[in-house]
């Protein structure tokens, strides 16, 4: 079977169970694109390659596949990056694929010719750049299997023009990888399992500190049956919302620093921690010396890297975290603990008392009730993509997940302008489900060209802007730790309706709590995409995502919601 | 204190980039790092020599196990093994100093191999203290040149290497 460089693309993407691409073509690249139609993947054409790589990865969070995004060479390439390295610090898998110039011209500085692979050496899992048409099939199973085993990241391919146009003998890869030291963890040895589990059995005050690798091992049902046996409440990072039902009495919400005050007091005086595929990011822990200071610890995680990094661990299993739930299982006994679980509670009752959604409207437009209000209208069942800053927060704290999958955020990165484009991608993967968006006005203007997108697409995505008139989340931290200086901070701002309107999105604006519901209802109900203009508070204590660990503080040292009492003052 | 690891890697295209490229974002504090071929076709081997006071060695090895081109690494500071370093140093040296030189390079039981007018380039392989030594004493004749290899390893004994490390990612 003659086939060309091109066409041995398409022909091993479809082989590796892919269905759409998301891309822009140019030069380099072109030859690819050429046979695209006649293998019957769709290609998203997005209007900036960073989106290309926001999309995939949104797409591969969603559905737990792996996603692809391709661009030309040298600024196709570039504009790529910083999708890249979002994937890389969340560990989505992404396949890359570039065009390069001609092998007989690469260092020779031709027309777009840019190093990719060395520019993004650090921030994929591996890279590639094909020098011979014929490996070039199996180099990409091999990409796709790298992309998606083990600790999952972004794998960029550079495919140079003259071996897209060569022909060979297509020869399928066999499905064995030829990787002598790559080799994905399995169960964890079964002594610090044994060691893992008499703390359990010992433990009074026992907490689980639930991260993505939840949800990438695959281990939401036995973390459940994990938690229920043992009765130990379950805190969530940001990437694992989603990894265990929200609505689980036995789930306490997210840690670190914008969690809620129990949560973190819990931590804070927990006997016991069970890290569960998390890493002890900064944003987690607070200030190390005073982490979790009560507690022994024990630490599963799949990288070798991450135990003992940040926070030294008394107990470190080395393995994929569903097998090793599987072995700590059957080793842990029935437990019940009624005091801890009550004072948590009280803890709890006190963080609810102070929620901002539990206090009568003021006649004001506050972003949590905005979030709140349409987790309501939509029975906490739709898939949701944030950007960065207080919305993402906010939309972290007030959209409570139950389900696996259905989060799509910037954790580890934290790179504004994720949010639209990773929406893409979840509702690319799931057509007829409900998926909203909820953006800032400063990142929604990273990469708001991406709504020409969705219209050409189609899609039925609905977008929740919360203007606050700010890059909000800097403003926050210059009203607490910055003397009030709001330096370069205040944004003025498009007519957003009109804007959107523009892109030919039905869209609404909404300023006051009265018209929060029906605006809602209108923008579900609508067939097509619907876009909703918030704008909510912008400054002072409303306009402040709380509570609040400071960076450098310890995590029981949080600022905490102003309570009604200080708020008729 | 000085760690020495052992590292075989696939002799592929960049792989030592990526290895350079793993300690320049980790900020680990290489002193010395030494490549070349194997027994085996297609593995190279690299020496890495770290300062275990500035950088943790545990961690050099889980972030290399971490790079997909990378089959073993193994620590051999504690085990028993051969470590050797080679240099080459030109010393100036005149009529009256020639004859000295290369007596001390008798007793150090290195090498001249290469006599110029003015010069006598010493061949000499060995510890890095014997090496410091050599260097020390023909100092004060005056070191035109030096080039040094850093270190090489091999653990002692019939065993090869392959299959035993301590850090080993356990589970297939
Ligand atoms: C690409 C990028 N640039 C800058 C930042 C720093 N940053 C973090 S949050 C934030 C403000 C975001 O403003 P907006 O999008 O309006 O969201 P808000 O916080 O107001 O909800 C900024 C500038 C970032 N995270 N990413
Ligand atoms: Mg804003």
């Amino acid at each position: 079977m003659r086939r060309t460089g091109a066409q041995i693309v398409w022909e091993m993407l479809k082989r590796e169970g892919v269905e759409v691409v998301f891309g822009i073509p140019g030069g380099a690249i072109m030859h690819v694109y050429h046979p695209r139609r006649d293998y019957g993947i769709h290609h998203v054409l997005v209007r900036h390659e960073q989106c290309a790589a926001h999309a995939a990865d949104g797409y591969a969070r969603a559905s737990g596949r792996v996603g692809v995004a391709i661009a030309t060479s040298g600024p196709g390439a570039t504009n790529l990056v910083t999708g890249i390295a979002t994937a890389m610090m969340d560990s989505s898998p992404i396949v890359c694929i570039t065009g390069q110039v001609p092998t007989s011209v690469i260092g020779f500085d031709a027309f777009q010719e840019i190093d990719i692979t060395g520019i993004t050496l650090p921030i994929t899992k591996h890279n590639y750049l094909v020098t011979d048409v014929n490996d070039l099939a199996y180099i990409i199973h091999e990409a796709f299997y790298i992309a998606r085993s083990g600790r999952p990241g972004p794998v960029l391919i550079d495919i140079p023009k003259d071996i897209q146009k060569a022909e060979t003998d297509f020869v399928p890869p066999e499905e064995e990888v030829r990787l002598p030291g790559y080799r994905p963890v399995g169960p964890g040895d079964p002594e610090a399992v044994r060691q893992a589990a008499d703390l359990i059995n010992g433990a009074q005050r026992p907490i689980i500190l639930a991260g993505h690798g939840v949800l990438m091992s695959g281990a939401m049902e036995i973390l459940r049956a994990f938690a229920e046996k043992t009765e130990t409440p379950v805190a969530l990072t940001l990437l694992s919302k989603g990894g265990f039902p929200e609505s689980h009495p036995l789930a306490l919400g997210m840690m670190g620093m914008h969690g809620e005050v129990f949560v973190n007091q819990a931590i804070q005086e927990a006997d016991l921690l069970l890290a569960f595929g998390m890493r002890f990011d900064d944003r987690v822990t607070g200030r190390l010396e005073h982490y979790a200071p009560k507690s022994r610890k024990v630490h599963v995680d799949l990288d070798a890297a991450e135990l003992n990094k940040i926070v030294p661990v008394d107990v470190a299993i080395l393995g994929d975290l569903r097998q090793v739930l599987e072995q700590l299982l059957p080793l842990v006994e029935p437990a019940s603990h009624q005091e801890w679980l009550e004072q948590i509670n009280r803890w709890r009752e006190e963080s609810r008392a102070r929620d901002i959604v539990n206090r009568p409207s003021n006649g004001r437009l506050l972003a949590p009730q905005v979030v709140h209000a349409i987790w309501e209208a939509t029975g906490g069942e739709a898939i949701v993509a944030t950007d960065v800053g207080q919305n993402q927060m906010w939309a972290a704290q007030y959209y409570h997940l139950n389900r696996p999958h259905t989060l799509m955020t910037s954790g580890g990165l934290g790179t504004m302008g994720f949010g639209l484009p990773a929406a893409i991608g979840a509702q690319v993967a799931h057509p007829d489900k409900e998926v909203w968006a909820f953006v800032g006005d400063g990142g929604f203007q990273m990469t708001m060209q991406e709504l020409a997108t969705v219209v050409q697409e189609r899609l039925p995505l609905r977008i929740a802007l919360l203007n606050n008139g700010y890059l909000g989340m800097v403003r926050q931290w210059q009203e607490f730790f910055y003397d009030q200086r709001y330096e370069s901070t205040s944004l003025l701002n498009p007519d957003f309706v009109r804007l959107v309107e523009a892109y030919g999105i039905h869209s609404w604006r909404v300023t006051t709590p009265e018209e929060t519901h029906q605006a809602i209802a209108e923008a579900r109900s609508h067939p097509g995409p619907a876009f909703i203009e918030f704008q909510v508070a912008q400054e002072g204590e409303e306009g402040n995502v709380y509570p609040m660990v400071p960076a450098g503080a310890a995590l029981h040292e949080m600022i905490r919601r102003p309570t009604p009492a200080v708020k008729a003052r | 204190m000085k760690s020495t690891l052992i590292a075989l890697v696939e002799d592929k295209p960049g792989v030592l980039n990526r290895v350079a490229s793993l300690f320049r974002r980790r900020a680990f504090n290489i002193e010395s790092l030494t490549v070349g071929h194997t027994e085996q076709p297609g593995v190279s081997r690299m020496t890495i020599v770290v300062d275990s006071a500035r950088t943790d060695v545990r961690k050099v090895a889980q972030n290399l196990y971490k790079l997909v081109n990378v089959i073993q690494v193994e620590d051999v500071t504690e085990r028993p093994a051969v470590i050797r370093d080679l240099a080459l140093i030109k010393v100036r040296t005149n009529g009256s100093t020639r004859a000295e030189v290369m007596q001390i390079v008798e007793t150090f039981r290195a090498r001249v191999v290469d006599v110029g007018l003015e010069t006598l380039m010493v061949e000499v392989t060995g510890t890095e203290e014997k090496i410091d030594g050599l260097v020390e004493v023909l100092g004060s004749f005056g070191i035109v040149e030096m080039v040094r290899t850093g270190r090489v390893a091999m653990v002692r004994g019939s065993n090869g290497n392959n299959g035993k490390s301590q850090y080993r990612v356990k589970g297939e």
